[in-house]
């Protein structure tokens, strides 16, 4: 038996698995009108769309070009006609619309030509290439390319995770994932060892889910695989965050801000190993993933769903019941509550939940924190949410940084167990999003500060130019008078000369002088402003806050290092 | 239904502080099984009073009424102090401490959550700085008094002040344990001397170490249903333990065992349901320990060497004060940032 660690905390909110895993995967039926978004990866870089309206497209056709480095190519799922290249609803919590391809299906659903290769006869950056351009991200829900995090740098890895946790209640897509497919899952999960050189990889599913653990063991046992190994961990919601089951099977604890990479580990969703798989062997870049729909429907079930097909119809086609009044993206406890039933299915929608007042009631209204730090106690994270709570309520955003505000994973264990019923994650959204704009606020400052300063130099170096202009003007006139006058008494000359020489000299000196004395005393004037009077607690910070940017900065950098 | 998570535990403040309420019960028993119906008295009035002005400092505050009026806590806040007082009182002693505790230790200090002294303890410490002689007529266990008092003749003294012919207040009522310990010892009498007086039992007060026999009771039930945790109890009853060992280890014949202590008083009411006041006490588990302990010291300190007869209010009262102080210096580390992770 491998020896498992333990995270603090947890929650163990009703599971709510089975409803879905009653029937194997259905393929979701062709919709009306697949709205592809073409922004369907984390990182900001855009996807440029590659198609225009009118154009036919094939399934697989490359349609959304990945420009910038954090980006990722999006494909037509299937073949026909685009219909639109504009701005629609998209799955995303903000409402706003996005980038999308609207494509009209031909019904004939007709590939592109593709063909599959070997992996071990590819170079491994034409494997990652070949990644980044079939369009593969995080299954998981974080959907980061996945080619950028198949490239261990200089780091060592040695351990490969890969994650079947699959925690969040309700959502069950993984684990039908690994049920039906599971020997693919494995030759994806030996792609990725590969571009890694990870010595082991560890296969985590939480042990509620018997069948696809068997299942795995299965695929594994029946295959040639080397340092591979199905775990069974418990079950405890958020067992699947990647630095929980990180955690649990290797020990290691990844604080915020530092990669997995930089400790040795990386952490993929077993359903992102499945399209590593197809996207290597078959050539088909990801157009497709398993969709739990569940909640408030007749027929809860998993579905593989093309990319781009409308919430709408893809929910009609488990049975939603009338009463229905919103979706879930996501599962309960992380998950996003949909804007719009027309937006399309992407990359990162593992389930919809269809929501009731029933199965979903309103939290009571919430009362005052009575310090009972229950959140404390499932916090996986080791925070004390309760003190974050206070601090982002009395707007101390320096305190609740001081007290790791951004090591919060968001996971909604303290909300879920708080007996006040305090939306204790909006509170931390909420200083996080405040912080983020001081920083941005300061940054614009900063380069508004910057930009004065130039200009007063500008304005200083001028003006002791024309003063030095001016000088020479009367240093010439002097020297031209001098000239005029050339038959002085020479005896009182030769006397006299040292003074009268000089002092058309010393003139034009002194007022140089006086100029940049003058300049020099401006300059003092205007330039401490915003530093001055300020308290050594203030400077102490400043000088605290410049520390860290330094910091930010020297990553930034050896990450571009990094990426060269 | 604006952000995730959608989904929070059936649970709420009400419920929590019902089964506070629950857990005294076994005690409020055993109280009533020794000294009588009495208790039941002082806590109906505390309770009512607590709810009253509950009410009225809400309605001052324009503060919604239901949902605070349900939570429960001002009804634990009232049998707190109705457990801490005699008895048998005059019916305004209970209604003066409650209503300052809820009136001034809570709502002045901003509401349920915002209070940094404990309301109960509070109410307790005003009565026994204000009125100290009606605080020292504990009622005799029911075996010792001369036949005891009706309930009748109870209820007659508390609203009306009068006992029954024949009947005089000392006859029924006595110093508490602790207090009578300290005065024999001013008489130069030995421990083991004193512990033969008829008032005392196996460990401590003959009825009151039962009574705080069902606080240990109630106060397991808290632990096991994961209301409070162990660090205060166990904290406060090290705190108090080792000291009373060191002093009775130097001296046996002045300083009573530690186990006297831990049986005596409000020791057990103080570790399991007053210290563990979430409110007023630390959040970080490093934190509840020195709050604890320090808070058992300083019981054992003013019960011995002060001139109280019991030493949990103030001990309480003094540690409130440090807890902000005590949370900022005792921050577990967070995920990650550990010194072994392992």
């Amino acid at each position: 038996m491998r020896k498992l660690y333990r995270f603090h905390g947890g929650v163990h909110p009703p599971a709510n698995k089975t409803q879905s895993t009653q029937t194997p995967i259905a393929q979701a039926a062709l919709p009306s009108k697949l709205v592809v978004a073409l922004h369907q990866h984390a990182g900001g870089s855009a996807t440029r769309p590659a198609v225009q309206p009118g154009d036919h497209v094939l399934k697989g056709q490359l349609i959304g070009l990945p420009e910038g480095r954090i980006a990722s190519a999006v494909h037509a799922p299937t073949s026909g006609m685009v219909l639109a290249v504009d701005r629609q609803p998209v799955l995303h919590p903000s409402a706003l619309p996005d980038l999308c391809v609207t494509i009209v299906p031909d019904g004939k659903d007709e590939w592109i030509a593709h063909h599959g290769s070997d992996y071990r006869e590819l170079q491994h950056s034409d494997l990652r290439h070949q990644l980044r351009m079939a369009g593969i991200v995080g299954l998981g829900g974080a959907v980061f390319p996945s080619d950028l995090k198949l490239y261990a740098g200089k780091h060592k890895i040695k351990t490969l995770v890969l994650n079947g946790a699959e925690c969040e209640p309700y959502i069950t897509c993984d684990d039908m994932l690994m049920r039906e497919r599971a020997a693919e899952i494995l030759r994806g999960a030996e792609i990725m060892q590969a571009l890694l050189y990870a010595e082991e990889v560890l296969i985590g599913i939480e042990d509620n889910k018997p069948e696809a653990i068997a299942a795995m063991q299965q695929a594994l046992a029946a295959g040639d695989y080397r340092n591979m190994e199905v775990i069974a961990v418990p079950t405890v919601y958020p067992g699947g965050g990647a630095k929980q089951l990180i955690r649990v099977l290797t020990g290691l604890e990844v604080p915020h801000g530092v990669r997995t990479t930089e400790m040795g580990a990386q952490c993929f969703n077993v359903g992102t190993a499945y399209s590593v798989y197809r996207a290597v062997a078959h050539g088909e870049p990801l157009i497709s993933r398993i969709v739990t729909v569940t909640g408030n429907v007749e027929r809860p079930q998993n579905f593989e769903v093309l990319l781009g097909t409308p919430l709408a119809e893809l929910a009609a086609q488990a049975g939603v019941k009338p009463d229905t009044d919103g979706y879930i993206m996501g599962g309960p406890m992380m998950g996003i509550a949909v804007p719009s039933a027309q937006a399309g299915v992407t990359k990162a929608a593992n389930c919809f939940i269809a929501t009731s007042r029933a199965l979903f009631p309103p939290a009571p209204p919430a009362l005052p924190c009575i310090r009972c730090t229950r959140c404390a106690e499932v916090c996986p994270a080791d925070l004390q949410p309760q003190e974050l709570y206070w601090f982002a309520k009395a707007k101390e955003l320096g305190k609740a940084q001081e007290y790791h505000l951004f090591d919060c994973i968001e996971c909604g264990a303290c909300s879920y167990v708080c007996p006040s019923h305090i939306p204790l994650v909006q509170y931390y959204r909420f200083a996080k999003s405040e912080i983020w704009a001081h920083e941005r606020e300061k940054d614009a400052a900063d380069i508004a500060r910057e930009r004065h300063e130039f200009r007063l130099e500008r304005q200083e170096r001028e003006k002791r130019e024309r003063a030095e202009k001016l000088a020479q003007k009367e240093r010439a006139a002097a020297a031209a008078k001098a000239a005029e006058q050339p038959a002085a008494a020479a005896g009182a000359a030769a006397a006299a000369t040292p003074a009268a020489a000089g002092q058309p000299e010393d003139a034009a000196q002194a007022l140089i002088q006086a100029a940049i004395e003058r300049a020099k005393a401006q300059a003092t004037l205007v330039k401490p402003k915003n530093t001055d009077n300020l308290t050594p607690a203030q400077l102490a910070e400043i000088a605290e806050i410049e520390a860290r940017r330094a910091k930010i900065r020297e990553i930034a950098r050896t990450d571009n290092d990094k990426e060269q | 239904m604006l952000s995730s998570p959608f989904i929070s535990k059936p649970t709420s403040v009400s419920a929590i502080m019902l089964r506070v309420l629950l857990a005294l019960l076994p005690a409020v028993a055993l109280y009533v099984w020794y000294y009588g119906p009495a208790i039941l008295v002082s806590m109906t009035l505390a309770s009512v009073t607590a709810l009253g002005v509950e009410a009225l400092m809400l309605r001052l505050r324009e503060r919604p009424l239901k949902p605070f009026l349900a939570d429960n806590t001002a009804l634990l806040t009232a049998w707190l102090l109705a457990l801490s007082i005699p008895p048998l009182a005059p019916w305004w002693l209970v209604v003066v401490g409650t209503a300052f505790a809820i009136s001034v230790a809570k709502h002045l200090y901003g509401g349920m959550g915002n209070n940094p002294f404990n309301p109960a303890m509070v109410g307790y410490a005003v009565l026994i700085i204000s009125f100290p002689v009606q605080m020292t007529h504990w009622l005799s266990p029911l075996d010792l008094g001369q036949g005891g008092l009706g309930f009748g003749a109870q209820l007659q003294y508390i609203f009306a002040g009068v006992l029954p012919d024949g009947t005089s207040l000392d006859a029924v009522t006595m110093a508490t344990p602790l207090d009578t310990l300290k005065t024999q010892l001013h008489l130069d009498r030995a421990v083991a001397q004193i512990m033969q007086m008829p008032i005392y039992g196996h460990l401590a007060g003959k009825g009151s170490e039962m009574v705080a026999l069902g606080f240990l009771a109630g106060g397991l039930y808290l632990l096991a249903a994961r209301i409070i945790t162990w660090h205060i109890p166990f904290a406060f009853f090290g705190g108090l333990l080792f000291t009373a060992e060191l002093f009775h280890l130097a001296d046996p014949n002045h300083y009573v065992s530690p186990l006297f202590h831990a049986a005596s008083g409000a020791a057990v009411i103080g570790a399991f349901f007053i210290l563990t006041d979430p409110v007023t006490s630390p959040t970080t588990p490093r934190g509840k320990l020195i709050f604890a302990a320090a808070a058992g010291f300083l019981t054992y300190i003013i019960r011995v060497f002060g001139g109280y007869p019991d030493g949990i209010a103030f001990a309480t009262l003094l540690m409130n004060i440090a807890v902000p102080l005590i949370d900022a210096y005792t921050q577990p580390r967070v995920f990650g940032r550990k010194k072994d992770p392992q």
